[in-house]
């Protein structure tokens, strides 16, 4: 690019976003003249300036009104097969609105696990998905033999399943003893642990409830993931889970972290922070809507993401939520359970300035958007007086 | 050993399920145990259900053994001549009534030809897989399934000579039709059920064809002159009941001409009607408004200073007047005792009611319509032979909905018309499309019932064939004049001062808050707030204490603040009276909603 074009480019800059400026930049035709550019910089403008919402326009509305109606059409089609294996993930208006409430927990937790690269060519796929897998005590159990005289406990584990993660009774036995602590693990022969309570206190009972205690106790894997799916995706293989446990999940040494993703919203957050929280409601919500058929503008979408996310955690769109963080009284006590808002306010002493479009509604005012917007910035001097 | 339950309790075990089943429907038969007992082995479960109770559904069936009907000709021979019954039937194990427990086990024969050896029952008659409305149907197995079934519910709205009585009888709210009809296609049910002694609708000619686009939408264009000679004319009764009741303190209403002194006083033009008795005279013609009978109430609350009085009369008038819109002649007048022994003046208003625009009509296939247009009849298709339909039905209608019997009515009503016969289209067992279509040939006319029709405006042939025959049409209940609403300004709630809700109140139309939202979206502020000013009320705010004020009448209408009386600035202000009710409650929960004012410039 010429030199000579800076000074007009430069102009626009504070008057355009800069990732538009740029775009034009990496566009232009080559031996582009000054007028050409010109025109073309006055047209950028004029375009970017008729697409700007307009003051006072009731973008909130209208993004509301723009999802809701085809959610109107939305199927209660809860379990539907994403095709690539026997997964049920919730999607369709179950899913919408478990992500619109922020729900902290979720019906189906899914992770998308990419891996590094001799891994994402097939290398131990098998193995290393099956490593992800949460394996607890009662996998790898042959049986539990209670021992009611002598007071003890035995636990006989399965050669074959420990093979396959390739485990064994000592690793087990190691895990156990850090695990639950009051009782004493004794490694004895054929994969066999026996467990003994302290000398003083032989309470059968406590024993039984150890037992089934005992069988959730985690030995192998990462906690959370429930199930695995090792798939070839676009040329390369990735790991498909079932339940959700990211922090873990990145802090693997084969695993590709910059590409982990969940759709728990949540724990993104937690991890990753509220901006790849609100990214993630984005495409949690686009990927919803276009599953369905359904055209919504991601401009919507990104409105509610941003209103979940502003106060810097994300909220649910409803009165635990965003209602919630409403400065006005009145608009609070608007949307459900109206006499807690009211007599909290009063016992706070709030005062309602109205300058929202509900409250104004309710006192048959004007209300401040679109044509009631703009107002006189001329004083008018009262009657009477000269100032 | 098997579980057998008893109306789902478990009363015992056998050892030998099919045999004990076996046991007890053989016992059933031979009039051992009760005729309605049901029962059945289920296999999968090793259980047998025993079913007894009440309000189960049961259908009589034929029994069949060894492949062979037990219903023999003799049998039939015998009823014919009356020398048995359907109850003997039932002695002898000819028939019996299974419920949906026992149909599990069994096999039903639809017809005496398809009987196997392995079949256990055999429908009496194939009609008798449906109800009794939809066996009404005419060659209901044409019909797509959910259109054999709207078909049987429109009947029973169908407006019709519900009983023969009803001059001596007080029925409220009802319609009778005018010259009703036995229909020409009919089925065996309608004999069976005596359908002559009750018609619920007429027969019409129907032609399938558009007439100016009037009859989209299932709307349907009918014929002036048919309607000036008859055709979907009805009665409307309109009960109006008062009763004398009584109340704690030996008070009690009055059914009189009320005082002029009474709360309420109408005026003296509303109460002409009324003779000495305060009840209204038969055969009179009475309008919106009008006084049917005059009563008077005891006061609501009695407070002491009223009882002392001398203000006189502190009666409410309670009468009962016409409603708005309401209209009609005085049809039928009973003064009685309600079981109460309280004087009970019952009083039936009838209205006649010519089609118009907006009611509603169905044949008896689901394809209901509403009347778009009324024709003056020289404008109306007429065939070569001068005919003009009644109605004209859009062919729109019948490809989707696939009523093929609609259309089998069509042809069948007239040949039946034109042959003075009734034609059989029981289900399953209706005379043959192919018979039908032969005899109209006889007739003279095209076999597919088509004929040559012409504009009746221009009198120019049309370029198709036009499908015209004769069909039982029913009038249903739904009539505009029973729901045509409009308001402009009306009658307001007392509570909130905004408009009433619903028709009988003369209410307004609730511009609900997804509605709002739109406006919000528009950005039309002030069309907005002028859309919800109905209730909008100017008060007076305190700047003192930030309360809503009162105009004192005492003083010369001065605003006065309820706190600091005269000592305070008083502003007025605009708000909707709901939100002054709103800040009235909040005051109800002890929570103080100051108003701060401010110049808006």
């Amino acid at each position: 690019m010429s030199n000579d074009h800076s000074d007009i480019i430069k102009e626009y800059i504070g008057r355009l976003p800069e990732a538009l400026i740029q775009e034009v930049q990496d566009n232009l035709p080559e031996r582009c003249g000054k007028e050409r550019l010109k025109k073309i910089m006055a047209k950028v403008e004029e375009e970017y300036i008729s697409s700007l919402a307009a003051p006072g326009e009731s973008v909130g509305i209208i993004s509301a009104e723009s999802i809701g109606e085809p959610g109107t059409q939305m199927t209660l089609n809860t379990f539907h097969f994403a095709g690539v294996a026997e997964m049920n993930v919730t999607t369709g208006l179950p899913r919408l609105i478990e992500v619109l409430d922020g729900r902290k927990t979720i019906s189906t937790e899914l992770m998308t696990v990419f891996l590094k690269k001799p891994y994402s060519e097939g290398k131990d796929i098998k193995r290393i998905a099956e490593s992800l897998k949460e394996l607890t005590l009662n996998y790898f159990l042959s049986e539990i033999v209670m021992n009611i005289s002598e007071g003890h406990m035995k636990i006989v584990l399965n050669q074959e399943k420990m093979d396959l993660v390739g485990l064994t009774a000592t690793n087990i036995n190691d895990t156990l003893k850090k695990a639950v602590k009051a009782y004493n693990f004794k490694l004895d022969k054929d994969n066999t642990i026996i467990v003994t309570q302290s000398a003083k206190d032989k309470d059968i009972i406590q024993l039984y409830k150890l037992k089934e205690k005992i069988k959730t106790v985690h030995i192998h894997g990462i906690k959370g993931i429930k199930q695995i799916l090792p798939v070839k995706k676009g040329g390369e293989f990735l790991i498909i889970t079932a339940g959700s446990n990211l922090k873990e999940v990145v802090a693997l040494d084969f695993v590709d972290a910059t590409r982990a993703y969940t759709n728990n919203i949540y724990e993104v957050e937690k991890i990753f922070g509220i901006e790849a929280a609100r990214q993630l409601i984005i495409n949690e919500l686009m990927k919803v809507i276009e599953e369905q058929g359904l055209n919504v503008n991601i401009r919507h979408i990104m409105l509610v993401a941003d209103t979940m996310c502003m106060s810097g955690r994300v909220l649910g769109i409803n009165r635990y939520g965003i209602v919630k963080e409403k400065p006005s009284v009145l608009a609070r006590a608007s949307f459900e359970t109206p006499i807690t808002h009211v007599i909290n306010a009063a016992m706070a002493g709030e005062s309602d300035p109205l300058n929202s479009i509900i409250e104004n509604v309710m006192m048959n005012q004007p209300i401040p958007a679109g044509t009631g917007l703009p107002g006189l910035i001329v004083r008018v001097p009262k009657k009477g007086k000269k100032e | 050993m098997t579980d057998v339950f008893m109306d789902n309790k478990f009363v015992g075990t056998v050892k030998n399920p099919a045999e004990f089943v076996d046991q007890i429907i053989s016992d059933r038969r031979l009039g051992r145990i009760q005729i309605d007992t049901n029962v059945l082995y289920v296999e999968l479960e090793d259980k047998i259900i025993i079913e007894t109770s009440r309000g189960r559904s049961i259908r009589p069936l034929v029994v069949v053994k060894d492949g062979k009907s037990t219903l023999t000709e003799k049998h039939l021979q015998q009823l014919e001549k009356g020398e048995i019954s359907w109850s003997d039937l039932l002695k002898q194990g000819v028939i019996e009534y299974l419920d949906s427990t026992e149909e599990e086990s069994s096999l039903i024969a639809f017809t005496d030809a398809e009987i196997t050896p392995d079949h256990t029952h055999l429908e009496i008659s194939p009609i008798a897989t449906v109800g009794l409305t939809t066996s009404l149907v005419p060659f209901g197995n044409f019909n797509q399934g959910v259109r054999l079934n709207q078909g049987a519910k429109n009947q029973k709205q169908a407006i019709g000579f519900y009983a023969s009585n009803f001059l001596v009888r007080m029925d409220m709210d009802v319609n009778l039709l005018h010259y009703p009809q036995n229909p020409i296609v009919k089925s065996i049910m309608h004999d069976v059920s005596e359908y002559g002694k009750h018609p619920a609708g007429q027969n019409v000619i129907l032609a399938v064809m558009s007439y100016k686009g009037y009859n989209m939408e299932d709307s349907i264009v009918i014929n002036k002159g048919s309607i000036e000679r008859g055709l979907g004319r009805s009665t409307y009764f309109r009960p109006i009941v008062a009763e004398e009741l009584r109340y704690s303190g030996g008070l009690m209403d009055e059914i009189t001409i009320p005082d002029k002194e009474v709360r309420g006083y109408r005026s003296e033009h509303d109460y002409r009607f009324l003779e000495g008795d305060g009840i209204i005279f038969s055969e009179a013609k009475v309008n919106e408004g009008d006084v049917i009978i005059g009563k008077v109430s005891p006061p609501r609350f009695l407070s002491s200073m009223e009882e002392y009085s001398l203000a006189g009369d502190t009666r409410r008038e309670s009468s009962l007047a016409l409603k708005h819109g309401e209209k009609g002649v005085v049809d039928f007048v009973s003064i009685t005792e309600s079981e109460e022994g309280n004087k009970l003046i019952q009083v039936r208003l009838r209205e006649q009611r010519i089609p118009e625009i907006g009611d509603k009509f169905t044949s008896r296939h689901g394809q209901k319509g509403v009347i778009s247009i009324v024709v003056p009849e020289q404008d109306i298709p007429f065939t070569s032979s001068g005919l003009k339909p009644d109605i004209v039905f859009s062919p729109h209608g019948i490809p989707t909905r696939m009523t093929v019997a609609h259309m089998l009515e069509l042809l069948a009503g007239k040949v039946g018309a034109l042959s003075g016969r009734f034609i059989d289209a029981t289900m399953f067992e209706s005379e043959k499309e192919d018979d039908i279509r032969k005899e109209l040939l006889t007739f003279g006319f095209k076999e597919d019932g088509t004929e040559t029709m012409y504009n009746g405006i221009t009198g120019e042939q049309y370029n198709v064939q036009i499908f015209i025959g004769n069909m039982y049409y029913l009038k249903l209940r739904h009539m505009v004049a029973n729901k045509i609403h409009s308001r402009a300004r009306g009658p307001i709630q007392l509570l909130t001062r905004q408009p009433t809700e619903g028709r009988a109140k003369e209410g307004g139309l609730r511009l609900g808050e997804m509605e709002k939202d739109t406006f919000v979206a528009h950005g039309a502020s002030l069309t907005l707030k002028e859309r919800f000013d109905p209730d909008k009320v100017v008060v007076p705010i305190c700047e003192r204490s930030g309360l809503v004020g009162y105009y004192d009448a005492k003083r010369n209408n001065r605003a006065i603040s309820p706190i600091y009386d005269e000592e305070s600035e008083m502003s007025d202000i605009e708000i909707s009276y709901a939100f002054k009710l709103l800040l009235d409650e909040f005051k109800s929960l002890g929570v103080y909603p100051k108003i701060k004012l401010r110049s808006k410039f």
